[in-house]
């Protein structure tokens, strides 16, 4: 039985628990807590995987759907969060794979280049990130640099490191090997390396 | 006892797995003199722990303000209308 805070309004359940209890008995206002409790970081999931557009909405209403429709088999042990953020993650996915129109790139170009003797081409240098540019304005160019990515290692790299899944569900949720997946988010960082690294070398790059 | 010489290429390669503690102990080692004898891959070392401070706190909300729990209100009301039709 869903089991309401006295003082807390029409609304308010107790603690998960009675929540996932009540949206499996099907209160309505169960729903809108739901949906008010996490629109916001769901949308922030699908928008930095599919950008600012309407996909992005589009995929945090069939996310919100798709676990109304599958609140039976959701984990008591698991928490809401987690799993409405990989219901989201899963159906950006599958947004994205119906986008993709034409073969990707080869991250090939993106990635350091080397001479035969196994030197580096171009001197590494040391970055001073802080001093060179302002944080939103960093953040901005990273983020346009993720976006050069080819899309199978921005994939990687948005699961991994920004959405912070392990190996191991990062490969489940893309039908990878845990091996496929190291490997694209080792490239997927030296591209994105190769891209910043003319914006944060030895501090220049203001402008 | 003489120990395999490793290239700024290959050096590269096990970047992550170095980061990560997976490398076995002889590529350890190799990878740890590597970096004795080269400061351009010391430089290019940290340039990779960098881009990846800097890709994780891409979309990181400004100062130490937690991410806003902005809810557009006609998502919301889109996604209850959408739930009663079903």
């Amino acid at each position: 039985m869903a089991v309401r805070v006295a003082s807390a309004g029409a609304g308010e359940f107790a603690d998960e628990a009675a929540l996932v209890a009540a949206l499996r008995a099907g209160h309505e206002d169960a729903y809108e807590q739901l949906v008010r409790g996490y629109a916001g970081r769901l949308l922030a999931v699908a928008r930095r995987m599919l950008g600012e557009g309407e996909d992005a909405r589009d995929a945090v209403q069939e996310a919100f759907l798709s676990a109304f429709r599958s609140m039976d088999r959701f984990q008591g042990n698991a928490r809401l969060s987690t799993w409405l953020h990989r219901i989201v993650m899963n159906v950006a996915l599958m947004k994205l794979r119906s986008r993709r129109r034409k073969p990707e790139e080869p991250i090939d170009a993106l990635l350091p280049g080397f001479l035969p003797d196994g030197h580096r081409e171009l001197r590494s240098g040391r970055w001073e990130p802080s001093a060179a540019l302002e944080r939103r304005e960093l953040q901005q160019r990273v983020r346009a640099a993720i976006d050069r990515l080819p899309e199978s290692y921005r994939t990687v790299l948005l699961l991994r490191d920004i959405e912070e899944l392990d190996t191991t569900e990062t490969a489940e949720m893309l039908g990878l090997s845990p091996a496929v997946v190291k490997t694209r988010l080792h490239r997927a960082r030296l591209a994105l390396r190769e891209l910043l690294a003319p914006q944060l070398r030895d501090g220049v790059g203001s402008s | 006892m003489s120990e395999q010489r490793l290239s700024c290429r290959e050096f590269i390669d096990f970047i992550m797995a170095w980061l990560d503690c997976e490398l076995d102990p002889e590529t350890r080692r190799c990878f740890a003199a590597h970096l004795e004898m080269c400061p351009d891959c010391v430089d290019y070392l940290e340039s990779y722990q960098h881009t990846v401070e800097l890709g994780k706190a891409a979309w990181d909300a400004p100062g130490d303000a937690p991410v806003p729990d902005e809810v557009p209100e006609e998502l919301v009301q889109a996604v209850l209308a959408a739930r009663r039709r079903t």
